[in-house]
Parts: C-alpha cells; structure tokens; sequence
C-alpha cells in the first residue's frame, strides 16, 4: 500500500538522533506548560515559534508538535490532582478523576488517564495514515447546518442525560450561553453584553471562567466541609502503575467506543472539547456502571482521555489537508508552517511528501516518548497529594490566579476568574451541574454561528437542517438523545433517584 | 468624523513627520519590546507580526528581544482597545488592518483609531472573486449574469462582519446591480473550505488565503480588484498564474481598486523620536531580501505609507467606506 510504503519512509525521517532529541525536549517542555494552567499548549507553541525559525520545517514541526502532545498529557494532571482543568478538553477528566484521587488512588487515576490517553492518539494517528483523503472529503461535506448539527448532537448527548433535574440543566446551559455570548458578535458584528467594561470586547475566556468554577469553587468548598484538613494518604507505588496500565484492555470496549466519537469529532470538526463531553455522556448513559459515575470510576476517565486525545490527534489532519486547524495550537503551527515557506492545504500531501510524512511517523513516535515520559512522572505526581491542605490550599490560589493573569496579561481576568469560584461554590451548594455550564461557555458561540449562518442561507427555513442525508441524521441522532431519558422515565416510572452530575 | 477631527490628525501627522527625521537616532528601546497582533493565530496579521519579528531577530535590529502575543478577540477590539490602555508606552506595537479605523464607524467598540500612533502601512493586500472549481462560470461576466437571475439566492462567504469582505460584497452588488446573500465566517480560511465544500458560492478572498485551495483544484479565481494584473511569477497552478488573472474592469465588473492595508501603530502619546525609531525599524525591515520573500509569497503588494502619506490614505479610504456604511446603514456614530 502506499501510504505505508510513505510512513516508513517517514520513520527514517523522524527516527533519527537529532529528531529523537527535539522530541524528548518538546514533551518535556510540553509538560511543564501543560501542568501550569493559563500557560497551555497554544501559548506554550507560540513561545517556541521564534526558536524554528532557523529550523528545517521537519524538525521544527517536530519539536512543535511533541510539545503539544506533552501538554495534552500535562493538561490531564491538574484535573486528576487539584480539579483544575488546565485545557477545555480536559474538564470532562475532573469528573472521575479528581474524586478518584481524593479517595487516594491518584496513582491509578493519573495512570489509567495517560494510558486510555495513548491509546486515543494511536488511534487517531493510525487513521490519519490509512485514510488521510477520505477524511479530508468527509470534512468538505460540513457547512454551517452541518456544523450546528455536530454541536447540537454534543449538547444532547451530554445534556439529556440527566442526573440534575432537567430545569438546573437548563439554568446552567443557558447561564453558559450567555457568558459565550459576551464580545463581539461574528455574525451581526456588533458588541454585546459587555456592561459598560470595555475589556470584556474579547469575550471571556474559557481558561479564566474553567479555573475559578472549578479550581477556587472546589477550594472554597474545600474550606468550608474541612474534609481536606488532612493531606491525603496516596500510595506511591511503581507496580500500581504497571497494574492499571494492564487492567485497561478489561475497558476495551469503552477504549474503542471512546476512540471512535474522537475521531469522529476531530475530523467533523467539533474538536477535543466536544469530543471528551459526548464520551463522557455516552458512556455515563450506557455504561454497566453508570450509577457509579461522578465518583472516581475508571471508565469516567477513560472515555473522555481517549475521545480527547483521538480528536487532538486527528484535528491535525483537517490543518494539513485543508488549512483550518482543529484546535487553538494547531492554528498557531499552522503559523508556523506559512512561515516556514509551507502552504497548507490540498496540495501539500503531493508537494511536501517528505514533511507530511515526517510529521505523521513522529507523531507515532512522539506519543510513545510522550506516554513513557510522562508515566515515569506518575509517582512525583501523585506524591503530591500529600501535601497537607495548608500548603497546598494557597498553592491552588496561586496557580489559578497566575493562570487566569496570563491567559492575556489581564487583571479583569484575575477579577473574573475569582467571580466565577464564588459561581461554582454556589452552583456545588446548590445542586446545579456545572458541566453543561462550561460546555455552553466552549461550544455555544460556535452552536450560535452554525445556526445564524445556516439561517442566513436558508432565509429562515428550518427546512435546512434536514436538506440532506448528513444533517438530517445528525439531527435526528441529536433529538432521539434527547429523548430518551424521557422515554426511559416513562418506560420504569417508578426511578431510583440518581446521583447529580457535577 | 467631523472635518475639525480630521484637522487634527493631520495637523498630528504633519508635526510627527516634521520631528521624524532630525530625531532619529535619540530614542532607544531599552525593554523587550511586544508585538501585539489584532488577530489570531495563524491569519495574515499574525503572520506579518510573526515574520517582521522573525527579520529583527535574524538581523539584530534591535538587541532588545521581541515576543509577538495574539489579541484578536472581538475581531481585532481586544487589541486596539489594550493598545489605547497602553497610551505612552512605546514598548507595545500593534499589527492591523483597516479595521482599525472601518470597526469603530460600525460597532460600538471603545476606542478610535485617532487614539493610537500610526507607524505605517507596510505592504497592501489583494482581493480576488473566487468561485469552486467546478461552478460553469468561465468569467465575472457569467457569475454576474447568473446571480442576476436569481437575486439574493447567491450566497457571498467572507470573514467577519462590515469589514472589509462585506464592504467589498457591497460595492459588487452596486457596481453590477445585483442581490447577493453574505454569509460572515470567523476567518479567510474557513470561508476557503466553506467554498471548497460547495456550501457557498463565491467569496473574496485575499491571494494568499485561497493559493492552497487553488493549487489543489477546488477553487479558482474569476477577477482581481487592482488596477493593473497582479505582478508575474511562477505558476500557481499547472497553466496559469497570478498574472493571468484578468481585473475586474477588464472582464467588466468596475472596480478599479480594492486593497486591505496591513497598518503598523504605536499606542498614542508617544513621542516623536519613539515614533521615529519604529518608522526607522520597519523601513530597515522593508529593505531585506526575506521581506520580498514574504511580499512575493503572500502576493501581497509592497507599500511603505507613513506620516502624511498614511493620513491622507487613510482619510479617503474613511471618507470611501462610511459612505457605504452609511447606505447599508451600518454606522452606530
């Protein structure tokens, strides 16, 4: 086949010793960006950019592309130990991952995450492989009623679900449309919902809005339940790594399914995001052990590692073939590969086969670098658990306050960022799910666009979202997730209360 | 704006270009200096703030370092209104485009560009019509001809909204008497894929936005908005160029001129020998082989506007644009 008569070629091109060391700097600085929220993978990419100038374009992408793989993973840490996610992606992690840490199997949990994680982006780069044009077609194929109708299918998966009572999902989801919709309006051009402050034009962040909800609203309750007066007493132990790695294969099934909304996502273009939302609330729906999720189940953090890690892999694809990058860092390498004298687009798997295929060997090679590494870090990690909480407490503080200043040098962010801890201490206390809040902040201006524009080219129809075979599925997927807990109620009326999902 | 306003600025212009040259050599940065682009990742602003840092670092031009940070939320706002926060100081330049003056006529944002310094207008980008590769039109001629046919069924993609891509769907409905759908996307490439999709039919991109989806064969252009062919060079596509693309005004649709400048700015309050020694910079920019290298590969076309030249640039292309605001009736002020 050709493709792999190209990938080995590509291997000669990434396995050499200069290669094998800009892969081993990038993940570690990867890491280290992705361990400190506010700094993330994008700023973290952009502050290397300057260094490749001088670079050949390979190497380069290399070493740029091995730092966002690095930050992935880093990204996951913070999640798992302190409930602070430091991507969007990685929110969906702190569902069963900060309380299985709490429960002092951080060891498992940081291990179970970077495993189903590895397996993910093998996944998605084994498709990017075998089907690089096909993907690239089924990308084509998505216009604005597509597009809205890929974000519609997340919020149904994740919002019908239930758990909340219906009425506290639908505050919380529209209490996260409204913050999305702060800043400048895309389609209409005019400023909205500012107040009066003329900083909030930029929108708010997610970054500044994920850390207080999370991290200073988690503190906050910390604080006052006094549950985490005592450190944690984590076990530290190498063969608990080795354990949990080889217990995942017993998950193969949600690994799989996991992979599979991932990829989907990262080529659709709904993006990691999306992507470890709907995991989760499809496996927490269909799962054997869903009554358990919410409270450090393992498959709570396999299914939105895995999807997330599919979609950031595969999202690379739809840069290289198209130009639009599938994330914040892919747009910042794409970038860098204009100004490494590339074009991307169409033409640069004919014209470029040398980079193209470099990029994809390393990409294998840089997320087994990426997992070892970043497994050998399991147990410094996890040490820090036992930390008591008087230390660790301001250290939370702190963290969240730098991040949210340098996600734009802002003291409005730090304002905000301490505003929204208050949100999440309130939502907690009263029972309201967080998760469609921030699912709302991520991906509801890009739900607003799809349906503006897709009513700008119907003049107002709703006919065109089922004008074709795609969309018409996506929706009709989307309204029978929807409905069925409300089919599932009627069919045992007689429910359990179920656990509140947060 | 009021003509007592445009006085002034001129009035500014002139006393900073009066100031520039004797001063030159005073002032010198003694911090690292940020480049703050009004746009995100990847687009042409970050692109040009990202390759003139990249030709100070590799010249030494300054010995004081360089970091190019992205302020492109609400289309640019973020970083025009950090730079009005920033008054005086004159370690914050800022990478633009017309918007800097068009946003404000249009949306209630909080500053006006007479709030920042202006450096210069350091290269002019093109725009092209474009259609899918397989749309039956083989001219602007046919397009116009076919999207008469059907007012308002045609559907005009473009970044963001009343800025430059809407301005310029509105001069061709004008100029060719016809109704077209305007569709605003996030960014030039997206509109690219949305087209490559078949989900619109035309747009206007800049050269470099759609080259890669002209190579690839999905998409080709019908016309250029310039006053002459855009310069030789070698082949885009197997068979043609850019030069082989006809004008508008050749193949009938008449818009002589149609241009987005990239614009350089300092934030306001700095003095002349501040201002002076960026105008310096950009200029020693202007003049090293890798600027070429960029102007040619982004078939953009190299201008160096600066001090009263830039003014008077800028108040036409105003004076141009609150015209159509006005007919459309986008002003807010």
């Amino acid at each position: 086949m050709d493709n792999v008569e190209s990938l080995l070629h590509g291997f000669t091109i990434a396995i050499t010793l200069p290669h094998l060391a800009l892969m081993l700097v990038g993940v570690l600085l990867g890491i280290l960006v992705g361990v400190l929220p506010g700094l993330g993978a994008p700023n973290g990419v952009s502050l290397l950019l300057p260094l490749t100038f001088g670079m050949q374009p390979v190497s380069a992408i290399i070493l740029l592309s091995s730092m966002y793989w690095g930050a992935l993973f880093g990204g996951s840490v913070t999640s798992i130990l302190f409930n602070i996610p430091g991507e969007p992606s990685s929110v969906a992690t702190t569902f069963d991952g900060y309380p299985m840490a709490r429960d002092g199997r951080a060891t498992t949990a940081l291990a179970t995450a970077f495993g189903s994680a590895a397996f993910g982006a093998l996944v998605g780069v084994v498709l990017i492989t075998f089907l690089a044009a096909w993907v690239a077609q089924v990308a084509l194929a998505f216009g604005p009623p597509e597009y809205f109708a890929v974000y519609f299918l997340a919020f149904a998966s994740f919002v019908g679900m239930g758990g909340a009572p219906p009425p506290k999902t639908v505050v919380s989801l529209a209490a996260g449309f409204a913050i999305a919709a702060i800043g400048i309006d895309t389609v209409s051009g005019s400023v909205r919902l500012t107040m009066g402050i003329d900083e909030l034009v930029k929108g708010i962040s997610f970054v500044v809005a994920v850390m207080g909800l999370f991290g200073i609203g988690e503190l906050l309750l910390a604080v006052e339940e006094e549950v985490q007066a005592k450190a944690v007493s984590s076990r530290i132990d190498w063969r608990e790594v080795f354990r949990t790695l080889l217990d995942l294969p017993r998950h193969g099934w949600a690994l799989l399914r996991s992979a599979a909304i991932g990829c989907w996502m990262g080529i659709t273009p709904g993006g990691p995001t999306a992507a470890s939302f709907m995991s989760y609330g499809i496996a927490k729906r269909f799962s054997p052990r869903s009554a358990r999720f919410g409270q450090g189940e393992a498959e709570g953090i396999i299914s939105p590692e895995t999807a997330d890690h599919a979609a950031g892999t595969s999202a690379l694809l739809p840069m290289l073939s198209l130009g639009i990058p599938g994330s914040a860092t892919a747009a910042v390498m794409m970038g860098g590969l204009m100004i490494w004298g590339l074009n991307p687009g169409p033409m640069l798997f004919i014209e470029q086969k040398d980079f193209v295929w470099g990029l994809i060997a390393s990409m294998y090679v840089g997320n087994i670098v990426a997992v070892v590494l970043v497994l050998l870090t399991v147990p410094i990690f996890a040490a820090l658990m036992r930390i008591p909480f008087f230390i660790i407490a301001p250290l939370i503080f702190i963290i969240c306050t730098v991040g949210a200043y340098s996600v734009s040098n802002s003291y409005l962010d730090v304002v905000l960022m301490l505003g929204f801890g208050i949100v999440g201490y309130l939502f907690k206390k009263l029972s309201y799910p967080l998760a469609p809040l921030v699912l709302a902040i991520v991906i509801g201006d890009k739900a607003e666009d799809a349906f503006r524009q897709a009513m700008l080219m119907s003049k107002g129809s709703l006919a065109i979202f089922f004008s074709n075979a795609l969309v018409t599925t996506l929706v009709l997927a989307g309204i029978a997730l929807l409905l069925l807990p409300l089919v599932l109620q009627v069919a045992h009326m007689h429910t359990t209360t179920k656990p509140v999902l947060d | 704006m009021s003509a007592a306003a445009r006085s002034t600025i001129l009035t500014a212009g002139a006393i900073a270009v009066l100031f520039a040259a004797p001063a030159a050599a005073e002032w010198r940065p003694s911090k690292p200096i940020e480049f703050v682009a009004t746009a995100g990742p990847g687009g042409g602003t970050d692109n040009l703030a990202r390759t003139v840092q990249s030709i100070i670092v590799k010249y030494k031009l300054t010995d004081q370092p360089v970091v190019v940070v992205n302020k492109g939320g609400g289309s640019g706002a973020e970083g025009y209104t950090y730079a009005k926060a920033s008054a005086g100081d004159p370690y914050r330049v800022i990478f633009g485009t017309s918007n800097a003056w068009q946003q404000p006529m249009v949306s209630r944002v909080a500053f006006k560009h007479t709030d920042l310094t202006p450096i210069a207008a350091m290269a002019q980008d093109e725009f092209l019509l474009w259609v899918k590769q397989d749309a039956p039109y083989k001219s602007v001629g046919e397009y116009l001809k076919a999207a008469a046919a059907k007012p308002g069924e045609f559907k005009m993609g473009g970044a963001q909204s009343k800025d430059t891509d809407e301005v310029l769907t509105r001069m061709i409905e004008k100029a060719a008497n016809v109704k077209l759908t305007y569709i605003p996307f996030k960014s030039g490439a997206e509109t690219a894929v949305q087209l490559a999709g078949g989900h619109i039919d035309s747009h206007v991109n800049n050269p470099n936005e759609s080259l890669g989806q002209w190579r690839g064969g999905t998409q080709r252009p019908l016309c250029a908005f310039s006053p002459q062919r855009l310069p030789k060079g070698p082949n885009v596509t197997a068979t043609q160029g850019w030069h082989d693309i006809p004008t508008c005004v050749e193949s009938g649709l008449n818009i002589p001129q149609f241009q987005q400048p990239r614009t350089v700015w300092l934030p306001g309050k700095v003095t002349a020998d501040q201002l002076a020694f960026y105008v310096d910079l950009m200029r020693k920019v202007q003049n090293t082989p890798e600027w070429k290298e960029y102007i040619e590969r982004t078939s953009q076309t190299d201008t160096f506007l600066t001090g009263a030249e830039f003014e008077k640039f800028m108040n036409e292309d105003i004076e141009h644009v609150r015209k159509i605001a006005a007919e459309q009736g986008w002003l807010v002020n």
